[in-house]
């Protein structure tokens, strides 16, 4: 399992593309905004953790299609699946490397791009921690989207309709988490909500991507 | 004699088609009996005047929107423990037309949040969630389309199904937190139905019995389409096998 993460993470790092890519998207996507809605600092502050997550949604999905595609195209998926590992673990791999090269760069960039957008300055604890707590989700989720889509030969529209209803709930509690600690009110619920779902999403999910990946092999 | 029978084409082919007129003309009935009694023989409520008689529409439609997603999981579970092909068929079948109820249900309650709230939408739980419900279909929809292999395309639309129930249920409550405090005025209760005056209670009945026949009624017609196209397809390959 380790060796699989060091190969994949590797792969991100050395192949290019996929691990800068997400990132520089998210930047892109929330310096378009305050082109889109004005300048004006009392319109962007509190617009803005909800920006930023939807961003960081955005960009999460940008690169999901890359979980299993290669593998999938140059047959190491199939060996993946005849090897000891269980294909619910490789599901599993697969989602914390998306993460490590996806989710954890935006978690730590995310409190740098509030400043462009005039952040309130009590949010960016709430916005660092509700990021570190829900990408983890966005990653799973994507990978069972990944998995059910990784057989068809345009599937990336499709996989952003099939993902994008699954991730309301995240984005509902992460975003709201943050507005919550901006205006000073209390975030307990968000969080534990938010945590809930990461750690269900773990729980469960990659059963369900195993078995999509088991029949997109058949 | 067991219900698996059924799961035999021919078999729930042969036993449907005669029920079939049967249903929808009793569905067609009871819909005109519940929407003529609720649009002409009803009292105008007190905050809403004649607007409430969407309700005859709104609530049915709404209640077959969810119901038809519980009818697509318990199907879906059928096929993939099972691997009944009706079974899937049924579940392909229902999607569109739970995805139509969803529309109905939207639409009339835009039409009847204009006068009563003033405005069309609200972004408030139980219409967010009813959007979200849109979407999952129409994603089911979609992969279902995208997929050539028909197995394929089965185990893969019942996961996402699975999948997709569990975070409509988790949308919903996402939604309701989301939404409190917002637009608190535009909130329902869950239990309307109880606490309904009795000259609303009947035809919002029947009316709802009525669309689930209807339901019933087209989710039969349509599961019979999809096994004639599945039996054309394999005739059709066969020709060319042949050839």
């Amino acid at each position: 399992m380790i060796a699989l993460l060091k190969r994949d993470l590797w792969l991100a790092v050395r192949a290019g593309g996929g691990f800068g890519l997400g990132l520089a998207f998210f930047l892109i996507v929330v310096v378009l905004i305050p082109f889109g809605v004005g300048p004006d600092a009392s319109v962007l502050e509190p617009i803005a953790p909800g920006i930023l997550w939807v961003a960081a949604l955005l960009a999460c999905l940008l690169s999901l299609d890359r979980i299993f595609a290669l593998d999938y195209e140059d047959g190491s998926l199939a060996l993946l699946a005849t090897s000891p590992l269980p294909l619910e673990g490789a599901a599993l791999i697969k989602a914390i490397a998306h993460w490590l090269t996806t989710g954890l760069p935006l978690t730590l960039a995310a409190p740098l791009l509030g400043v462009l957008l005039h952040m309130n300055s009590e949010a960016y604890g709430y916005l660092f921690i509700s990021l570190a707590l829900g990408t983890p989700a966005l990653s799973i989720i994507g990978t069972f989207g990944a998995a059910l889509t990784v057989g068809l030969r345009r599937g990336g529209l499709l996989l952003s309709l099939l993902v994008l209803p699954l991730y309301v709930p995240t984005l509902v509690f992460g975003a709201e988490a943050v507005r919550r600690g901006a205006a000073g009110m209390d975030v307990t619920t968000p969080f534990v909500m938010l945590a809930g779902i990461t750690a269900g999403a773990f729980a469960l999910l990659p059963f369900a991507s195993a078995a999509a990946l088991r029949v997109n092999l058949r | 004699m067991s219900i698996w029978e059924y799961a035999n084409p021919k078999k729930f082919m042969a036993t449907t088609a005669p029920l079939i007129p049967w249903i929808f003309g009793g569905s067609m009935l009871l819909i005109i009996v519940g929407l003529l009694w609720g649009l002409f023989n009803t009292p105008a409520a007190d905050q809403f005047e004649h607007s409430v008689k969407i309700l005859f529409v709104h609530v049915p439609s709404a209640l077959m929107a969810i119901n038809g997603w519980m009818m697509m999981l318990v199907a879906s579970l059928i096929w993939l423990i099972r691997r009944h092909h009706v079974s899937a068929l049924a579940a392909r079948a229902a999607a569109p037309i739970g995805a139509i109820m969803t529309v109905i249900a939207l639409a009339t309650g835009a039409i009847w949040g204009q006068p009563t709230w003033g405005t069309w939408w609200a972004w408030e739980p139980r219409l967010t969630s009813f959007l979200i419900l849109f979407l999952f279909y129409i994603g089911y929809m979609a992969l279902w389309t995208a997929i050539e292999d028909n197995d394929t395309a089965a185990d893969l639309t019942s996961v996402l199904c699975i999948v997709g129930s569990v975070f409509a249920v988790l949308s919903r409550y996402a939604a309701m937190f989301w939404g409190k405090g917002l637009h608190q005025t535009a909130t329902f209760s869950a239990d309307r139905e109880t606490n309904i005056d009795a000259s609303f209670w009947w035809p919002a009945v029947i009316s709802m019995v009525g669309f689930g026949l209807f339901f019933v009624a087209l989710v039969l017609i349509r599961t019979n389409t999809h096994i004639r196209l599945r039996r054309a397809d394999a005739l059709e390959a066969r020709a060319r096998r042949a050839a």
